[in-house]
């Protein structure tokens, strides 16, 4: 039974512990404690790059069921801080299994908590919104002090962090002519979205996040993709390449890119008190009237009476009403806070990058 | 910034005119395949529709249900659900809509046929919720696999066959093995696997038989895939939802109602739950469902079982992976809430009934509110943050001579849910829900040696841990059941904690990982050594004790305002005691023979009638399909197990003192629990601990009634066959023999002789040699039954009912009138005194039931009393309903301490009504292979029929075509008849010669008829001496009904029960006593034409007309 042996505990930023044993990689780790209520797709969810600096509690207790493969990751690597179970498995069974969730992770040296109520920390970060926490083998109360150390996830960069360094190529399906070409800024990209341009004949090139508007435009795209990614959108730098390209290509915006192009029209961005992470969140297409259902994960959102310069908001969430996606009266934008490319989660909203492509194709 | 309930005026625009009033159809009585979930769903349904403001109108021809009670819906008919009755309620209503969909495959098959019978159209009703063309599309194999292909959906390679040379044809081209399904039946009736051209023929033969349209389906066959199930919603705006999914842990081969279910999946990647799901939403949308739609899967195995598993050796299926997804194929749909939808909206929380009555009306699923978190829509899909097991309860602890290998044909009578953190848990606090006579899971049959059997039965879950106890690799066992090695790996698990439970000390981390395993405190101790309360000793020491979690629909995300929960060992607890007044009502668990839906009604009512008192209601259930188990029944739910752990638990997380408990509701699993109950200090509410086992101790029992001075039928106990003899002997045969250790009838048999003693004898003490047998005089007088209330003071009696059959056929069998009508004014009035003297004698406080039998005699007829159960019976919904008094409601408020009189009610016997109501039996027979039919002392029905009319004729109609026990209305009749019933048999014989019936008859039978005169057919019973026999006749369709009454003789190869099976398989009308047989040739004579079709409360206030 891995690592059952070794006591850990999730320390909170509000005190609370929570006591379990260590699994993965044993080191200790601190992050931004949020929670996720989807019940598959737990690869998918630790490469995704908008998770970086962040402690993801799985609210589905069991976890690891159907191992880890080659496929399905999102991204090079493990992208969160650590990982918080009720119970990891340690038998998988999977025709396409490869290892176990505590190989990969301790292969990735990312620390795993499991035997918690992750229940109880659910609540407690639902009641207190998300806050800085630890998963570590020492006292809670030497945690703390640790805690109270740490750099804050709200003041790091992280989108730098992921993204990533050189520019690199997705051509076409082997054998075809691309329909389009497609400058994906990768602010923190889960590679099925290059799946889904790609099955839709797209070539793809990936370009960090810093790069210029000038730059972008210079690789002749069709259109270009603002990628998700992880924390607060408010980066100056970005916020320019996007007002760079607005009005001269078709844009579509996932998450993060949603949240820049709603600011590079000078809306304003906030933060949720827990965020929405999970597949189960129900989003209404105002002109349709339609409702599907979408993956998400985000802690940031779009504020709808900030929203100016010709944006106004085309979808809303239904549980609680905030901004799902917005439009522009003249300009071809596709700017969507969901996840349409899902990985985890349903898979209704991936029309919307046909969508984005009618847009391209003008 | 509100945006959930922004207009969309596109949506709007499509809506056509608004539903008034609409027309419910119910399920009828409980059969296999349609049990207690579609009294659940019509009920939500009726509530919600009343919530729109639509009118319900309601037909269901099953009284024990909570739908057909007033207050539910708006009118209430309790009908035969025929085409023709169905006609008469639209004629006469004159509904704008028709909800099929709730009343599972009766309500569909109805739906089609009133449409194809024009009455639909010529009323200009609209079917709501799912087209009739979907339905006929989902059933008709032909155009469903058209409809799925033409989607790009996958569907195994089938082939429709109307004759037995189409089906052999069929055979050639798929090649076996292959599935047979008929088409237009419930829960799989008649079909089966065929690996072998024998098995093909028998089966595919029976499937052409049950079905309706004649049509089976010779399908390849996917045995050994996974099976996979969505519960799938949708609007008329076309917003489309999954509720959830669920594996079945059995693979495809066993039905799904027989299989071990969880929920979610968990043996799927995100790649296969979504192209499963996105299957479900394509399909949803092509068959045009407004409202819940249930969907089938079979997904290719493990590699590991692949090889194994036809037909996954023609090929690596793993070549043909898409977007991370195996192949897979859709097995079947269903347009209608279904079990698995009762299943999924008590695993989820999420009301798929309520919400597609609503859909049906022409809401959309974001303008309905989810009311478990009163805040978010609808529209949305529940995360679970645990895991749900469900396992199906099978009657073969009744039937032991039953065939219980279970396969596509579904043989449960109901199910148990549990909920827990871990599979392991929830598993095994499923398995002691089952309350299969304490049976944990290691429970072991002393048959099984080094090898146990692994195919499907209603045993192999415990064969399999046997298996692994003896050290077979779960790899193997996954390979040889087909079950994934996910499921193997973690009863591997309970396992090995067996084995530290067995070698280790028990520590207090040692306690709290079993307890987290689902460990029962009684399982520690056998393992452990010590006995259950040192269990709970220790835990209450070391604080280890359960916490309760919410089931709230979104995994903790939103703020409930559920009150819905479960047990788990984890750290926060979140049901704090409820404050003030409140009371806990055990429920009566899984259906089951001898403990049907009647104690759910029991326990729903005595739930509203604590809230109507001021107190707050708790229910305890292990019960997925029940209304009891509904987020709005009572003020707090406890999905747990009935068992003394369990309850004991709830109720000291409740608080012991301020906590009283109900035990009489809950049918026998409830009863059980008073004693244990009150031993460990917790507080009683109505009749004493002392009472109820003064009722069930035969000397005790024996000696009250003496004082009382009521008669009782002679009898005594013995325990040597020369005991047995004498006493036989002493008060003559015939004689009732019974195990002591039983209650309810099981394994009673009456018996006209001393050989028949000596065989009984021999049985009863090679199987149990300790427990006494009980011999008690057989009175073969008319068999009459009391419900009562009784405060202490006084004891009032709504009804009395006289059963049709007589005494020594188990009351929960017998056809029952109220009132009872052959009654002199002198027996109803002993009858009263008795009842009065016993209520009074036992201290009863609450409800209370008896059993008499009457005698006739010389100097007037005698009473005796036969039995008394101080509790709920199963008559309870039949009796209030036709008398209008509400017993549940008064009993509780009389245990509440409000007496009779404060109440407004006065002793004695309640005016009798204007009406009369017979309720008759059904059964599920054809479903249960090996199982004799017979009418006997030990029950064997699944559910009951109400019929309800001025006259007895037409009642009795009424409730014969409800329960398909009519005559047919002409064509030839078989009989079969045990030498002592001839001569009673001859009157009612010239009687169905005079109506015209052809008469077949054994050589016996024939013979006697002859020499009355009568034109007869001889037809040999003797089996395999030339064709045609009498099994023939009966399997060709010669015959329309069987007469065939028992002789001694009962054993699987004696004739007689070789006709009974053969004739419940053909479904042929089976009359296996007298007393039936002339009720039925009555009713046919007199009833039929002239049966009145009318709202229940019209025949409470009407005067006869």
């Amino acid at each position: 039974m891995s690592g059952k042996s070794k006591k850990a505990f999730l320390v909170l930023e509000d005190g609370s512990a929570y006591e379990g044993y260590s699994f993965g990689a044993d080191v200790s780790t601190h992050g931004e404690v949020v929670f996720n209520t989807s019940m598959t797709g737990y690869q998918e969810m630790l490469t995704d790059p908008s998770y970086a600096g962040q402690i993801v509690v799985s609210t589905y207790p069991l976890i690891g069921n159907y191992g880890v493969n080659s496929d399905d990751a999102q991204s090079n690597r493990i992208q969160v801080a650590g990982f918080v179970v009720r119970e990891e498995c340690h038998l998988p069974s999977h025709w396409n299994s490869r290892s176990t969730l505590h190989e990969y992770l301790l292969s990735s040296g990312i620390p795993g908590i499991v035997g918690v109520d992750t229940r109880a920390i659910t609540r407690r970060l639902r009641v207190a919104g998300v806050m800085m926490g630890m998963i570590t083998s020492e006292p809670p109360e030497e945690a703390l002090q640790q805690l109270a150390k740490m750099p804050r996830y709200d003041d790091i960069d992280f989108v730098q962090q992921v993204s990533t360094d050189t520019m690199y190529r997705w051509d076409a399906p082997a054998g075809q002519d691309p329909h389009y070409h497609i400058v994906v800024v990768d602010c923190g990209l889960k590679f099925s979205i290059l799946r889904y341009l790609n099955r839709l004949g797209c070539a793809c090139t990936v370009v960090p996040s810093t790069t210029s508007a000038d730059d972008i435009l210079n690789l002749k795209p069709d259109g270009v993709l603002l990628s998700p990614g992880p924390g607060d959108p408010d980066l100056p730098y970005l916020e320019k390449t996007v007002c760079g390209l607005l009005g001269k290509k078709p844009i579509m915006g996932i998450c993060l890119g949603h949240q820049l192009i709603a600011r590079a029209f000078g809306g304003r961005t906030y933060k949720l008190k827990f965020g929405h992470r999970g597949a189960n969140h129900p989003v209404r297409d105002l002109e349709s009237g339609k409702v599907n259902i979408t993956a998400q994960n985000h802690g940031f959102a779009v504020d709808a009476d900030s929203i100016k310069g010709g944006l106004e908001v085309s979808h809303i969430n239904l549980n609680d009403g905030t901004v799902e996606g917005v439009r522009h009266r003249e300009l071809p934008l596709l700017s969507i806070q969901y996840h349409s490319e899902a990985s985890p989660g349903p898979q209704d909203t991936v029309n919307a990058f046909e969508r984005f492509l009618e847009m391209v194709r003008g | 910034m509100n945006g959930g309930n922004l207009p969309s005026p596109q949506q709007r625009k499509k809506r056509v005119s608004k539903i008034n009033k609409v027309l419910v159809i119910g399920s009828g009585p409980i059969v296999i395949g349609q049990a207690a979930e579609f009294d659940y769903a019509g009920t939500q349904a009726c509530k919600a529709l009343r919530e729109e403001g639509v009118t319900s109108l309601l037909v269901n021809s099953n009284p024990a249900t909570i739908m057909t009670d007033e207050g539910i819906a708006d009118i209430v008919y309790i009908e035969p659900l025929t085409v023709e009755v169905i006609g008469r309620i639209i004629e006469r209503e004159r509904p704008d809509g028709l909800l099929p969909t709730l009343g599972g495959q009766t309500g569909l098959n109805l739906a089609v046929d009133l449409a194809n019978a024009g009455i639909l159209d010529k009323y200009n009703v609209r079917s709501l919720g799912t087209p009739i063309d979907t339905i006929r599309k989902a059933e008709d194999r032909q155009l469903f696999k058209k409809m799925l292909m033409d989607i790009g959906e996958p569907v195994p390679e089938s082939t429709i066959a109307t004759s037995m040379e189409e089906a052999r044809q069929a055979v050639d081209t798929i090649g076996l093995p292959v599935v047979i399904r008929p088409a237009y039946t419930l829960g799989g009736t008649g079909g089966g696997h065929a690996s072998t051209m024998d098995e093909f023929e028998y089966i595919a033969a029976i499937g052409l038989a049950v079905s309706p349209a004649h049509q089976i389906l010779v399908e390849k066959s996917v045995v050994g895939w996974k099976e996979i199930e969505y519960e799938v919603m949708r609007d008329a705006a076309d917003n489309c939802i999954t509720i959830c999914n669920m594996e079945n842990i059995d693979a495809m081969g066993v039905h799904t109602g027989d299989s071990i279910v969880i929920a979610p999946s968990q043996t799927l990647s995100d790649n296969e739950y979504q192209a499963l799901r996105s299957a479900s939403i394509r399909i949803i949308k092509a068959l045009g469902v407004e409202g819940g739609c249930n969907i089938q899967f079979a997904l290719a195995p493990h590699p590991m079982l692949a090889d194994h598993w036809p037909p996954g050796g023609s090929g690596n299926l793993y070549e043909h992976v898409k977007d991370g997804c195996p192949p897979y194929y859709v097995i079947e749909v269903n347009p209608r809430v279904s079990r698995s939808s009762a299943l999924a909206s008590k695993a989820t929380g999420y009301p798929i009934a309520r919400v597609a009555a609503k859909i049906a009306v022409g809401k959309r699923l974001d303008e309905i509110v989810n009311q478990v978190t009163g805040k978010t829509m609808a529209a949305f899909e529940p995360a679970l943050d645990y895991m749900v097991v469900k396992i199906p309860r099978w009657p073969f602890d009744k039937f032991a001579s039953g065939d219980r290998y279970i396969s596509t044909q579904m043989k449960a009578t109901g199910e148990v849910m549990a909920i827990d953190r871990t599979f392991e848990a929830a598993l095994q606090k499923a398995v002691r829900s089952l309350e299969i006579g304490g049976k944990s899971l290691l429970w072991e049959d002393p048959s099984w040696k080094d090898e146990s059997p692994l195919e499907p039965s209603d045993l192999r879950l415990w064969s399999i841990m046997a298996s692994l106890r003896r050290g077979v690799s779960p790899d193997r066992l996954a390979i040889e059941t087909a079950i994934d090695p996910w499921f193997m790996y973690k009863l591997n698990n309970i396992v090995q904690m067996e084995r530290r439970l067995l070698s280790e000390p028990l520590t207090p981390q040692l306690l709290w990982e079993a307890k987290r395993l689902g460990f029962s405190d009684e399982q520690i101790g056998t393992l452990a050594d010590r006995l259950p309360e040192q269990v709970r000793d220790l835990r209450y020491n070391w604080q280890i004790i359960p916490v309760y979690k919410m089931v709230d629909t979104c995994a903790a995300e939103f703020d409930a305002e559920s009150a819905y929960f479960y047990s788990t060992y984890e750290r926060e607890n979140e049901a704090e005691p409820l404050t003030g007044d409140k009371a806990v009502v055990i429920s009566s668990g899984p259906i089951r023979i001898g403990q049907g839906i009647e104690f759910d009604y029991c326990c729903v009512h005595s739930s509203w009638a604590l809230q109507e008192a001021g107190y707050k209601s708790i229910i305890i259930n292990s019960n997925p399909e029940t209304v009891s188990t509904d987020f709005d029944t009572s003020d707090r739910l406890y999905f747990e197990a009935l068992d003394e752990e369990s309850v004991r638990d709830v109720l000291e997380n409740e608080g012991i003192a301020s906590t009283p408990t109900m035990v009489q509701f809950g049918g026998q699993t409830a009863i059980n629990l008073a004693e244990p109950l009150f031993r460990s200090g917790m507080p009683i509410l109505g009749s004493s601990v002392d009472a109820i086992d003064e009722a069930e101790d035969r000397h005790r029992f024996e000696n009250l009634m003496n004082r009382l001075g009521i008669p009782q039928p002679p009898g005594s106990t013995a325990t040597s066959v020369e005991e047995a003899l004498n006493v036989a002997k002493l008060i003559g045969y015939p004689v009732l023999v019974r195990p002591s250790y039983v209650l309810g009838g099981r394994a009673m048999e009456i018996v006209h002789n001393a050989t028949e003693v000596i065989h009984y004898m021999k049985l009863a003490i090679e199987t149990h040699s300790r427990h006494p047998v009980l011999i008690d005089k057989y009175l073969e007088g008319k068999e009459v039954e009391v419900d009562a209330i009784c405060d202490g003071e006084q004891v009032l009696i709504p009804g009395i009912m006289e059963h049709i059959e007589r005494a020594g056929v188990h009351s929960g069998d017998s056809m029952a009138v109220y009132p009872a009508l052959s009654l002199t004014n002198d027996e109803v009035q002993t009858l009263v005194e008795y009842s009065t003297r016993i209520g009074l004698g036992l201290h009863v406080k609450g409800l209370m039931n008896i059993q008499y039998v009457i005698m006739p005699g010389d100097g007037g007829s005698s009473v005796y009393v036969l039995e008394v159960n101080p509790r709920a019976s199963r008559t309870i919904p039949f009796i209030s309903k036709v008398t209008r008094v509400p017993m549940v409601r008064i009993a509780t408020k009389v245990m509440l301490g409000q007496s009779l009189k404060e109440q407004g009610y006065k002793g004695g016997l309640w005016k009798t009504q204007n009406l009369v109501a017979i309720k008759a039996p059904v059964f599920s027979m054809s479903k249960l292979g090996g199982v004799d039919t017979y009418l006997g002392p030990e029950m064997k029905s699944t559910g009951e029929v109400m019929g309800v009319d001025y006259t007895f004729g037409a009642a009795l109609a009424k409730a014969l075509l409800a329960a398909d026990l009519m005559l047919p209305s002409e064509g030839s009749i078989l009989l079969s008849i045990a030498d002592h019933d001839k001569p009673e048999a001859l009157p009612i014989i010239r009687q169905l010669s005079s109506l015209g019936y052809n008469l077949y008859a054994t050589e016996g039978t024939a013979a006697m008829i002859e020499a009355e005169g009568m034109p007869i057919t001889m037809i040999s019973k003797k089996l395999g001496e030339g064709h045609p026999d009498i099994l023939d006749v009966i399997r060709d369709g010669t015959v329309k009904g069987v007469v065939n009454t028992v002789t001694g003789e009962r054993g699987p190869l004696a004739d007689g029960f070789q006709i009974r099976r053969v004739a419940a398989e053909k479904r042929v009308p089976c009359y296996t006593s007298l007393d039936t047989l002339k009720a039925a040739v009555e009713a046919s004579t007199n009833g039929e034409q002239s049966f009145s079709v009318q709202p229940l409360r019209e025949y409470l206030t009407e005067q006869k007309g």
